[in-house]
């Protein structure tokens, strides 16, 4: 019984929680204190190792989320492509592997930003915070992949339809309840993360989309005569 | 036609004194805060000498500025548009604090606090980023005045293209010579820190084409900062947001000149209004070298030309402006005299501030005990100047000569139009072929001398109306902004966390 009741806290109570802080928050954010969205970063302070951290980091956290993100919004298309073994092996191993480079630039970025006092000194509590729950997320998200193999296959049947029914405002814990704890943590940390996530500088990723790539090279604001 | 207005700017260099007033009066206004304390909005620097940041024209290393794609198109250097999106993480021509210098304060706490000793205490230099001792190393104008010269001035990278013999010339003892440089933001016609934003967070003001940075929009993606090849954008490394010299537009609207050109003491800064045709932009900055100085000249409309006037009001500009236009010191300076020329025009941003070159002292050696000049007249030979041309073909001719060679050749000329005027020890007659010989008239001359040595406040800064209150208007009734303004619980900006 104790386990159904925190069944229904982590996998249903928690994930409104943190949805509705995050979408509250980021857009109350950007709306009142829109001067702190910035992706605030330490390029200009020390420039010889930020290449090393910085850039398998993102590259990494973006494919494997991306990954994620594909694999909850067509889960068909990834079990139509799984069945063929051979092509669930190479999307394992690619998202391992990307999991992997995640983790060295995460490793990377911390040791960079404990060892050099400069940055350090801009480095704020909410940074350190933020460093260990993406560090143990991935952690746990490697973890996973290599103690319960095959996860594009289960995610896409088994999570995907949890995730669904949660956004559908009709939760199922059905589907998470009989998961590995490991598996059940690195859920329970996505959460959080998601709502700790409007206090941190990751908002730096929901400004990311803009026209830059269309628009004319020149921006001119006039005082509303025209455009 | 398009008719656009500029506030434009005239830096007659052979009237600094390389005081640093003016970077004072900026800094004190708008750099003097936590992560701006590297920053210099306004810099002088000592020519020959490799400048802030250092080597900041050597584009080989900085990669600021336009280039050609080869198909006929700019494309910005550092990052293009279709490089930026796999290099927002990690920009890859981005300076480092290395390339400035690290701000740094004094231990003063310890002239107090030391414990008793042997030895008087010390205040020993700490660093304003982590609050560490450090060991200078580097400051600004760290090469005022030639200061160490073998690593500055003989690092110039407008000393390319010069004989040996030259460059031997500017570094011995007794021949040495050098002139200031004060830098502040061009304001250009074709910013390239305003192409490279990905954010969109720069842009230009369509009324008076002063480049400003949107502090709300910036995200710190930090491609302006490589993108200027004038290095005169700057990143807060502490509020995570570039930061540039905005022209002192909050004085500006105020009817006052900016800082740093109120402060000048020598008195060599002129602003003004120049009225240019915006749809010559692209096609402008598309031509080769040699013609880049000509070209950016052409651009500039002239404000007595009723076509011109009537285009101008088509596109909205007050009459206030137009007239502001024609009595615009810069327009003298840069189109009608052609003594005013725009620095390093190759990087192709279209820069809207002129530089009058300096004259220097005649050449000279010494193989013996005493200096022998290469010419015994007080008014030399232009080409016998001791910077030698080339050099400042670097800097306001984009490696051509000619340009520079005008400007110099009619400052010349009205200076021995001037002595056969005042002191007589030269001959009218010679001072008239002087002047016809560089394309002067003795009225032009006189104009010249006036602008130049007699201006008055007014004539140096001849700020256009503003118009704030059409700004206003767009939001409010301005009798209800006036009562209100400066009242309401508006927060300070507060750094991400």
């Amino acid at each position: 019984m104790s386990q159904h009741f925190l069944d229904q806290f982590l996998f249903v109570a928690l994930p409104y929680v943190c949805l509705f802080t995050f979408f509250l928050m980021t857009v109350y954010r950007y709306r009142m204190q829109s001067f702190s969205y910035s992706s605030l970063s330490s390029q200009f302070l020390e420039n010889k190792h930020h290449f090393w951290a910085v850039v398998p980091f993102h590259y990494g956290i973006l494919v494997v989320t991306a990954g994620h993100m594909i694999a909850f919004l067509i889960p068909r298309t990834i079990l139509a492509w799984n069945s063929h073994p051979l092509r669930l092996y190479v999307l394992e191993v690619s998202a391992l592997a990307f999991g992997l480079l995640t983790l060295v630039g995460l490793i990377g970025v911390v040791v960079r930003r404990f060892s050099n006092t400069k940055i350090k000194n801009v480095t704020t509590p909410t940074d350190w915070i933020l460093f260990v729950m993406l560090l143990l997320q991935t952690i746990s998200g490697i973890s996973v992949a290599l103690f319960h193999p095959w996860g594009s296959a289960w995610f896409a049947s088994n999570l995907s339809p949890y995730l669904w029914s949660i956004f559908k405002l009709n939760p199922d814990v059905s589907y998470v309840a009989a998961m590995p704890h490991l598996v059940k943590f690195h859920i329970v940390l996505a959460f959080l993360t998601i709502g700790f996530f409007p206090f941190t500088r990751l908002v730096h990723v929901l400004v990311i989309p803009n026209p830059y790539l269309w628009r004319k090279p020149q921006v001119v604001r006039w005082y509303g005569r025209r455009g | 036609m398009n008719v656009r207005s500029q506030v434009s700017m005239v830096f007659h260099l052979d009237k600094c004194i390389g005081c640093h007033t003016c970077s004072v009066a900026c800094k004190n206004i708008w750099t003097d805060r936590k992560g701006a304390e590297y920053m210099w909005f306004n810099n002088v620097e000592t020519k020959p000498g490799t400048g802030y940041p250092t080597k900041w024209e050597d584009q080989e290393k900085y990669k600021g500025g336009w280039e050609s794609n080869g198909n006929g198109k700019l494309d910005i250097k550092s990052t293009s548009r279709t490089k930026i999106i796999p290099n927002i993480f990690h920009n890859p021509h981005m300076p480092s604090m290395d390339d400035y210098y690290e701000p740094w304060t004094y231990d003063y706490q310890n002239l107090f606090n030391a414990p008793e000793g042997s030895d008087q205490p010390t205040a020993e230099p700490i660093s304003m980023i982590d609050g560490e001792k450090i060991d200078v190393q580097s400051g600004p104008n760290w090469d005022d005045d030639l200061g160490g010269s073998p690593i500055y001035a003989e690092n110039d990278p407008n000393l390319e293209g010069l004989t040996e013999q030259q460059k031997l010339q500017l570094s011995s003892v007794e021949r040495l010579v050098f002139f200031y440089l004060p830098r502040i933001c061009n304001h250009c016609l074709n910013p390239c820190c305003v192409a490279s934003c990905p954010s969109g967070a720069l842009y230009k003001r369509g009324e008076d084409g002063i480049v400003l940075i949107d502090q709300k929009k910036c995200r710190a993606w930090r491609s302006c900062v490589a993108a200027c090849p004038y290095k005169k954008t700057y990143f807060n490394w502490f509020t995570g947001k570039s930061e540039k010299c905005l022209l002192c537009f909050p004085r500006l609207e105020t009817g006052q000149a900016p800082a740093c050109f109120h402060s000048c003491v020598g008195r060599i800064r002129y602003l003004g209004v120049l009225l240019y045709d915006a749809d010559r932009i692209e096609e402008i900055a598309k031509l080769p070298d040699d013609e880049l100085v000509e070209g950016h000249r052409s651009m500039i409309l002239d404000p007595f030309d009723p076509e011109v006037i009537a285009n101008a009001k088509r596109s909205g500009i007050s009459d206030g402006v137009i007239e502001s236009a024609q009595r615009s010191p810069v327009y003298q300076f840069v189109v009608k005299w052609k003594i005013a020329l725009p620095p390093h025009i190759e990087y192709r941003t279209l820069p809207m501030l002129f530089y009058v070159p300096p004259m220097s002292p005649v050449q000279a050696s010494k193989p013996e005990d005493t200096i022998h000049h290469a010419s015994e007249d007080l008014f030399h030979d232009i080409d016998a100047s001791r910077v030698p041309m080339k050099f400042f073909a670097n800097l306001f001719g984009a490696g051509h000569e000619g340009v520079v060679r005008y400007a110099l050749r009619k400052q010349k000329a009205v200076r021995w139009h001037r002595r056969a005027e005042t002191v007589g020890d030269v001959d009218r007659a010679t001072a008239d072929r002087m002047l016809h010989e560089a394309n002067c008239t003795r009225e032009e001359a006189e104009e010249i001398y006036k602008l130049t040595s007699l201006c008055t406040f007014e004539d140096r800064f001849v700020i256009p109306p503003m118009h704030r209150e059409q700004a206003i208007e767009m939001m409010k009734e301005p009798h209800e902004h006036r009562t209100e303004t400066g009242f309401g619980f508006v927060g300070g900006p507060q750094r991400g966390l």
